[in-house]
C-alpha cells in the first residue's frame, strides 16, 4: 500500500484529502489553529497576512455555492488571491480531462487547489499529479470524503462539549451517500469518541458500516437514546422516492428529527446539519431553529477551520 | 523442417511428465526423433512446456486500435509464451457477424504468431436482445459464444440463447453477474468500498446469476463455461453444481488470484477490474478452487487500456488490466503459494484450457502441434512499461518484481519469439 498521500516525508500535512489516516495530533492542531483564527473573524479588520501573494484556485467540478463561498472567504481572510472556476460548466463540457484542467491552472502559478468532484477519489488523482509546492484540499469527492466539513463538525462538537472522551454521537439519515458522515466518523473515532452511531433504514446504511467503528441502529428511539450530539444528514431530492425510500413523508415520520424525537437524546444535546437543510424532511423547523440547534454556528466555524487548513499546508510553517 | 529442442526440463502437464530431455519437432508437430534436425535449440536451464492457452485476451481490433493493435498484442502474446488465445467479442463493432470474424482470423493468421480463436457475440451488438447467427459464426470460426462483460438482463433471451446454442452443440461462455445488482457499481460491496465511498457490486450479484445460469443449463443442456468467477460463495455453488453433474467449466482471472479490494489503496485505477477485486477471503477461495479443480483454468483477461483512460477518478477509469505477459509469472506465483508441482501449475494454462477449447494443443506428445514455450522459471524481472510488449501498460503489478520469463515461443514448430 502506498504512503498516505496527504502527509509529506516529515509527517506534516501536504494536502488535505481525507480525515482517514490523519494522526490525532494533526487533527487537534487543526482545531487549535482554527480556534486562534476564530478571533480574527470577529475583528473589524478580518485579515491576517499568512497567505499574502499565494493563489487559491477553487475548482468546483460539482456545483456548491456555500462550500465554495466559505473557502473563498477563508482564503481572502488569509490575504490570498482567490480564483473561482466553475468547471462544471466550462472546460469539462468541452471535453477537457480533470488532469488537463489542473495542469493548465498549474501553469498559472497556483498554490492551493480546492477541489470538489462528483467522483470519489478525484482529489487523490489531482494530488498525485500536482507540483511539489502545490497543495490540494478536498472540498468533497463523491461519497468518499468532505474533510473540512468533518473538521468543522469536530470543531463545533469540541466548542460545545469540550471533551471528546465521553460522548455519544448519533449520525442520522443517508449515510450510504454521505461524504460528510464518512469524514466525521473517521474524525470522531480518531479523537477517541467512545460511541459513534449511525441511524437509518437499511437502504441508506452501507454494508461495511460497522467496520468504520460505528454502531448501526435502524430506529430513532434506540439510536438517539442518551446522545450528546445529533448530526442530521441531508437527504438529496432524487433519493426521496424510488428504490431507496418510498417517500419523503415516510422518511420524515421515521427518521426526521422532530422535537419529540430529540427529547430522547440528552437534555443538553446539540443538533448539527451540514446544510443546506430540507425542512420537514430530515429535520423539522422547530428543531432547526430551536435552542439545541448549532447549525448556523457550524457555518461560522467552517471559515476558521478552512483558514486553519490553508495556513497549515501553505503558510510556510 | 526438423527441429531439436535439446536439454531442457520438459514439463507436460497432460501426462504429468517432468524430466530433462529433448523434444523433436517435424512438420510443425511434436514427433519421435527421426533423422537429422535442420536446427537445434539449446534449452539447457529452461523449462520446455506446451505453449500457454489463454481463454480471454482482448486484441482490441476492430475498433479500439488506439488502445492496442493486433500486431502489438500478438507480440505480447508470444512474448508471454501464449500460443493460443480466445478473444472475447467486445470489439467495436462486436464480433456478431461472420465477416468480422473472418477478417479478424485472416489478419491474425497473416501475422503468423499465436493462434487466435474468436469468441462470437451471443446477442447482436452484445445488447442482450436478439440472438446472433451462431451457426454461421461458428462456421466462420467462432469457438464459443459470449457476452464478454455485458450481461443478458432478460432471462427469457438468455434461456433462448442457451437453447439455441445447445441445438448446435455450441459452447456458451458467460460471466455471472446480475445486471441490476451490478448497475453503477465499481468495486466489491464491502468494507473497502464503504470506506472509499465507491458504489459497490455485492457478491450476490454473482451467486444470483450463477443460480439462474445453472437452472438454465439444467433445462437446456447447453455447454456452459463460467468466466471470471470472483467470489467464495460463487465457488461453493459451482462446486455443488459440478458435483451434481452439470456440464460446466469455469475460469478465473489471474489478477483475482493475487489481489483483493485492499489493493485499491488510495483509489488505484489499475485495480479497477471487471469483475471487481473482492475480499481477501474471496481471493483465498478462488486460489484454492483453482488448485482443487473446481475452477478449471486461469486466464489473463488481457485488456490493454490507454493511459488517458486510467488517469481518471477510480469510478470513471476504464476497467481492465494488461495480462498476456503476466500470465506465466502470476500462474507460477500462484502454484508456488499453493505448493503445487510445476506440471500441476502449468496445467491451468495449458492442458485444461485446451480441453475446454477442444483443441489438440496444450500437450507435448507425438502428433500434437509443436506449440511450445521455453521459459526460465527462476528469472526475476521488473514489470515496467518498457518490459511489456503490449501496448497496454495498465497493470496493478507495475513496478513489482515477478519471477518467470519466457525465452522462446514456438507455434507449429516455428520460432515466433526469442528473447
Amino acid at each position: 500500500m502506498q504512503r498516505n498521500p496527504q502527509l509529506d516525508a516529515n509527517g506534516e500535512l501536504q494536502h488535505l484529502l481525507s480525515i482517514e489516516g490523519l494522526p490525532r495530533e494533526i487533527l487537534l492542531k487543526i482545531l487549535d489553529t482554527a480556534e486562534s483564527f476564530a478571533g480574527v473573524t470577529e475583528r473589524d479588520i478580518k485579515k491576517v497576512p499568512l497567505l499574502r501573494g499565494k493563489s487559491v484556485f477553487n475548482l468546483f467540478f460539482e456545483g456548491s455555492t456555500r462550500t465554495r463561498t466559505t473557502f473563498e472567504i477563508a482564503a481572502k481572510r488569509l490575504s490570498a488571491d482567490v480564483i473561482n472556476l466553475n468547471v462544471a460548466v466550462s472546460s469539462t463540457s468541452k471535453g477537457e480531462s480533470l488532469l488537463d484542467t489542473v495542469a493548465n491552472l498549474s501553469a498559472m502559478q497556483a498554490d492551493i487547489f480546492v477541489v470538489r468532484h462528483a467522483s470519489s477519489g478525484a482529489p487523490f488523482l489531482v494530488a498525485r499529479h500536482v507540483k511539489p509546492h502545490e497543495h490540494v484540499i478536498n472540498a468533497g469527492d463523491g461519497r468518499h470524503a468532505h474533510p473540512t466539513q468533518g473538521l468543522l463538525d469536530l470543531y463545533t462538537i469540541r466548542h460545545y462539549k469540550k471533551d471528546f472522551g465521553a460522548l455519544t454521537v448519533a449520525i442520522v439519515g443517508d449515510v450510504l451517500h454521505s461524504r460528510v458522515a464518512r469524514s466525521l466518523i473517521h474524525g470522531l473515532t480518531t479523537l477517541g469518541v467512545p460511541e459513534v452511531r449511525v441511524i437509518g433504514p437499511q437502504t441508506l446504511i452501507p454494508p461495511g458500516a460497522a467496520a468504520l467503528g460505528v454502531r448501526v441502529f435502524h430506529t430513532m428511539p434506540e439510536g438517539l437514546k442518551s446522545a450528546d450530539v445529533v448530526v442530521m444528514l441531508r437527504l438529496q431530492n432524487e433519493r426521496m422516492s424510488g428504490s431507496l425510500l418510498p417517500s419523503a413523508q415516510e422518511f420524515n415520520k421515521h427518521y426526521g428529527l422532530s422535537a419529540e424525537k430529540l427529547a430522547l437524546a440528552k437534555p443538553d444535546a446539540i443538533v448539527m446539519h451540514p446544510g443546506p437543510i430540507n425542512r420537514g424532511v430530515e429535520i423539522d423547523s422547530a428543531v432547526a431553529d430551536g435552542p439545541h440547534s448549532v447549525i448556523l454556528p457550524q457555518v461560522t466555524f467552517g471559515i476558521a477551520v478552512r483558514m486553519a487548513v490553508m495556513s497549515m499546508i501553505a503558510g510556510g510553517g | 523442417m526438423k527441429l531439436l529442442i535439446k536439454g531442457g526440463r520438459v514439463v507436460d502437464p497432460a501426462s504429468g511428465r517432468d524430466a530433462l530431455g529433448d523434444v523433436f519437432v517435424a512438420d510443425g508437430r511434436i514427433a519421435q526423433p527421426a533423422g537429422t534436425p535442420d536446427r537445434t535449440i539449446d534449452a539447457r536451464g529452461l523449462v520446455v512446456a506446451p505453449g500457454f492457452i489463454d481463454l480471454a485476451a482482448r486484441l482490441r481490433e476492430p475498433g479500439y486500435e488506439h488502445k492496442a493493435t493486433l500486431e502489438s498484442e500478438m507480440d505480447a502474446a508470444v512474448a508471454g509464451g501464449v500460443t493460443s488465445l480466445a478473444c472475447p467479442p467486445d470489439t467495436d463493432p462486436p464480433l456478431d457477424e461472420p465477416g468480422l470474424v473472418d477478417m479478424l482470423r485472416r489478419r491474425a493468421k497473416a501475422l503468423s504468431r499465436a493462434r487466435v480463436y474468436p469468441v462470437g457475440a451471443l446477442t447482436v451488438k452484445l445488447e442482450g436482445k436478439h440472438l446472433t447467427e451462431m451457426a454461421e459464426l461458428a462456421e466462420a470460426g467462432c469457438v464459443a459464444f459470449s457476452q464478454a462483460n455485458a450481461t443478458v438482463a432478460d432471462t427469457q433471451v438468455l434461456w433462448r440463447a442457451l437453447q439455441y446454442a445447445a441445438t448446435f452443440g455450441l459452447p456458451v461462455w458467460l460471466r455471472a453477474e446480475d445486471a441490476w445488482l451490478a448497475k453503477g457499481g465499481v468495486a466489491h460491496d464491502g468494507e473497502v468500498a464503504t470506506r472509499l465511498g465507491l458504489p459497490g457490486i455485492p457478491a450476490f450479484a454473482e451467486t444470483i446469476a450463477l443460480a439462474q445460469l445453472f437452472e438454465l443449463v439444467r433445462a437446456t443442456g447447453a455447454r456452459a463455461h463460467v468466466c471470471r468467477i470472483s467470489s467464495a460463495a460463487g465457488v461453493t455453488m459451482l462446486r455443488r453444481a459440478k458435483h451434481d453433474g452439470l456440464p460446466l467449466t469455469c475460469d478465473v482471472g489471474i489478477h483475482h488470484l493475487h489481489l483483493s479490494d485492499m489493493d485499491l489503496g488510495y483509489f488505484d485505477s489499475h485495480c479497477r477490474l471487471e469483475p471487481p477485486l473482492r475480499s481477501q477471503r474471496d481471493r483465498e477461495a478462488l486460489a484454492a478452487a483453482l488448485a482443487d479443480g473446481t475452477i478449471d483454468c486461469a486466464v489473463s483477461d488481457h485488456t490493454p487500456v490507454d493511459e488517458d483512460q486510467k488517469l481518471l477518478p477510480f469510478a470513471e477509469a476504464e476497467p481492465g488490466a494488461t495480462g498476456l505477459e503476466l500470465l506465466l509469472p502470476l500462474a507460477l506465483k500462484w502454484g508456488m503459494e499453493r505448493k503445487l508441482t510445476l506440471a500441476q501449475t502449468l496445467a491451468r494454462i495449458t492442458s485444461e484450457p485446451a480441453r475446454i477449447l477442444g483443441v489438440p494443443s496444450g500437450r507435448i506428445e507425438p502428433g500434437a502441434p509443436a506449440d511450445l514455450a521455453l521459459f526460465d522459471p527462476q528469472a526475476a524481472w521488473r514489470v515496467t512499461p518498457a518490459a511489456l510488449k503490449s501496448q497496454g501498460k495498465n497493470t496493478p503489478f507495475l513496478g513489482l518484481e515477478l519471477v518467470g520469463r519466457v525465452r522462446a515461443t514456438l507455434v507449429a514448430g516455428n520460432v515466433v519469439y526469442q528473447a
